[in-house]
């Protein structure tokens, strides 16, 4: 094999294409393992693509861009975290306000960036594309073993399962939800910025076009687990640079609507076969969603 | 009862006693579909609403509205602000745009066509971009040496079929042995995945890469792989440079300035305007200093021939890309034909996902 084989490429277009997902996903398992059903993440990924766009155009710094993209998209997490886990309003309403509110704050912070290019910092990024795969790849396994083997990883579990157990350790649970939401956020808000800084370069708005959405029915596939994450977001990506490639030279034998339409199919499909199992084997973090109150457990 | 009655009567006081009972100058409002900034279609109508004031007309604009009912309301209140003319540009206003028309005879509407909801005082206006794709079309077709022209199309509808067809026919006029693969996104606005898409052309081996989408990403893409990039909506050498060979170009300034004329000295017609080459509504992007002086002449040839209507490219015979023929020898397509086109010209490699 050569490294114009076609398999090849097809194999590194649907890694680059994987990663934000990746990315964007493996933040909302944390989140979710912590036990608080983040919808905004969407949202998060635009704050992180504009933050990194505008930096990366001002300074010159691709690098200082997609710093300043997870300090952003953690501070936004940050929001969402006092007011769901803090003031513990509704997540789901919550977090659809959050995707709203992402995706209007960065049209209106991106406005004056529109068609504007990168120039050599986006070449740089875009040539340096590999190592933010192979840094989603790592983090993925990092996570992994992280929530198997160690004993924070077993603490981020038990506060999705059960927080009332930590309290009763002594445990500050409030805090620590918090701190994983932020957590997660900076990482979700790092895959948006690799659609803006090494992806595209470019920033438009609401860029993004679904990808939050998708990571976060990957979570759900991946039935909370970091590294079937990677296999899902590795299929989303093959079906991603598949579709275009096999239009090219010729009639697709597969209707390309159909193709769009797989990643979802695959998320209901798992889904439906998960609701056979208990729901302990199922994977589902017991409490998700629900706000730790100490006065009614 | 008697609050509404007083609120009534101070109102026709009001109107009575403004000064707006005289002769006003003619405003226009504009509703846009998408932010100012975005590059193509907006952009290219927020120039021209620029160009009316430049001219001294009043304009105002509402942006980012979407193609639903909010388009009524947003117009209404830009009719009681006092713009008696509504430049509405989105195909999908128009439902919208008819009932607000019924209830303001005294006003006048620019949509953008074909018509399917009209009113007397409604003309919707749109241009013959498939024009300025046969030119774009017979720069890919000298410039590419692998005889593999790409296309990166957004949705499946005739404007964009058209479109390919035309670029293809362009293409053909000068090289007949090439041909142009087409992948449908099927999103108008989705800058990774048309990204994606030039890129699978180029590693594919096509060495030109067209697109009709609303960003440049396809663009970028293809530049990155060492391909050249031909644009669309707006002039995008800015942002490609030199490879960026040409594009199509949407002008609306001079067709927005003769629709204010013609409500000011009342020859305001109602139906579909379509412009095109002739009128400027569709213009070329600035050749690429790349594209050799013959070649560039060629073009220019052609666009004075195609806006002079001396030279029709859709005349007959045409095959599709399955063999059969759809235009037979002596026949040409004419406007309607075009609005219903479902086929793809002999030399296209692809298909039209059916919907």
């Amino acid at each position: 094999m050569t490294l114009s084989d076609p398999t090849l490429l097809l194999l590194g277009a649907a890694l680059v294409s994987a990663t934000p997902i990746l990315y964007a996903a493996l933040g909302e398992l944390l989140i979710e393992r912590a036990g608080v059903l983040n919808l905004g993440i969407e949202g998060s990924m635009l704050v992180g693509a504009v933050t990194a766009f505008m930096v990366a155009h001002g300074s010159g710094s691709s690098l200082a861009g997609m710093v300043c993209a997870i300090l952003a998209t953690a501070a936004f997490g940050g929001v969402f975290a006092a007011l769901v886990v803090g003031l513990r309003l509704n997540q789901v309403v919550t977090g659809l306000a959050m995707t709203i509110l992402g995706s209007g704050l960065s049209a209106f912070l991106g406005q004056s960036y529109v068609g504007l290019t990168l120039g050599a910092a986006g070449s740089a990024a875009t040539a340096a594309s590999g190592l933010y795969v192979a840094g989603g790849l790592a983090c993925a396994v990092l996570a992994a073993l992280f929530l198997r083997y160690t004993r924070p990883g077993l603490l981020l579990r038990t506060l999705g399962e059960n927080p009332a157990a930590l309290d009763a350790l002594g445990l500050p649970v409030v805090p620590l939800r918090c701190l994983y939401v932020i957590l997660g956020s900076g990482l979700i808000g790092l895959g948006g910025a690799f659609i803006s800084v090494v992806l595209t370069p470019s920033w438009v708005e609401n860029m993004t076009a679904g990808r939050g959405w998708i990571a976060l029915a990957l979570v759900i596939f991946a039935r909370w687990r970091a590294l079937w994450i990677v296999a899902g977001a590795v299929l989303f990506g093959l079906i991603d640079a598949y579709r275009f490639r096999a239009q090219v030279g010729g009639a697709s034998w597969i209707d390309p609507h159909f193709l769009n339409m797989l990643p979802y199919v695959a998320t209901l499909v798992v889904l439906g076969l998960q609701s056979r199992r208990s729901a302990q084997g199922a994977g589902t973090p017991t409490l998700l969603g629900v706000a730790y109150d100490r006065e009614r457990r | 009862m008697r609050v509404e009655i007083s609120v009534a009567a101070l109102l026709s006081l009001v109107a009575f006693l403004s000064p707006a009972h005289a002769e006003e100058p003619l405003k226009a409002g504009f509703i846009y579909v998408g932010p100012r900034a975005d590059a193509g279609w907006t952009a290219r109508h927020d120039e021209a609403r620029r160009c009316l004031e430049a001219a001294g007309i009043k304009t105002t604009f509402v942006e980012s509205v979407p193609e639903g009912p909010d388009a009524a309301r947003i117009e209404q209140d830009l009719l009681g602000q006092g713009y008696k003319a509504i430049f509405a540009t989105a195909f999908g206003y128009q439902p919208f745009t008819q009932k607000v028309a019924k209830q303001n005879p005294d006003a006048h509407f620019f949509g953008i066509a074909p018509t399917i909801a009209p009113a007397a005082n409604i003309q919707n206006v749109y241009g013959k971009l498939w024009d300025g794709r046969y030119l774009n079309g017979i720069v890919a077709g000298r410039m590419t040496k692998t005889n593999k022209i790409g296309f990166v199309a957004a949705q499946p509808i005739p404007p964009v079929v058209a479109g390919i067809n035309a670029f293809t026919l362009g293409v053909h006029s000068v090289n007949p042995k090439a041909t142009v693969s087409v992948v449908w996104t099927l999103s108008w606005f989705d800058p990774p995945a048309e990204k994606q898409a030039a890129v699978a052309l180029v590693e594919a081996g096509n060495d030109v890469i067209a697109q009709h989408q609303d960003t440049a990403s396809a663009l970028q893409g293809a530049i990155e792989k060492g391909a050249f990039a031909i644009g669309s909506e707006s002039d995008m050498s800015g942002i490609g440079g030199d490879k960026v060979l040409t594009g199509t170009v949407w002008n609306w300034c001079e067709l927005d300035k003769r629709l204010i004329k013609s409500v000011q000295d009342k020859t305001f017609k109602a139906g579909d305007y379509y412009g095109g080459l002739n009128d400027g509504v569709v213009g070329l992007a600035k050749i690429s200093p790349m594209v050799p002086a013959d070649v560039a002449k060629l073009v220019e040839e052609k666009r004075a021939a195609i806006a002079a209507g001396t030279f029709d490219y859709w005349k007959g015979p045409l095959k599709d890309n399955k063999g059969n023929v759809v235009v037979p020898d002596g026949k040409t397509l004419d406007l309607s034909d075009i609005q219903k086109m479902r086929w793809l010209s002999e030399g296209v490699s692809g298909a039209v996902p059916q919907k």
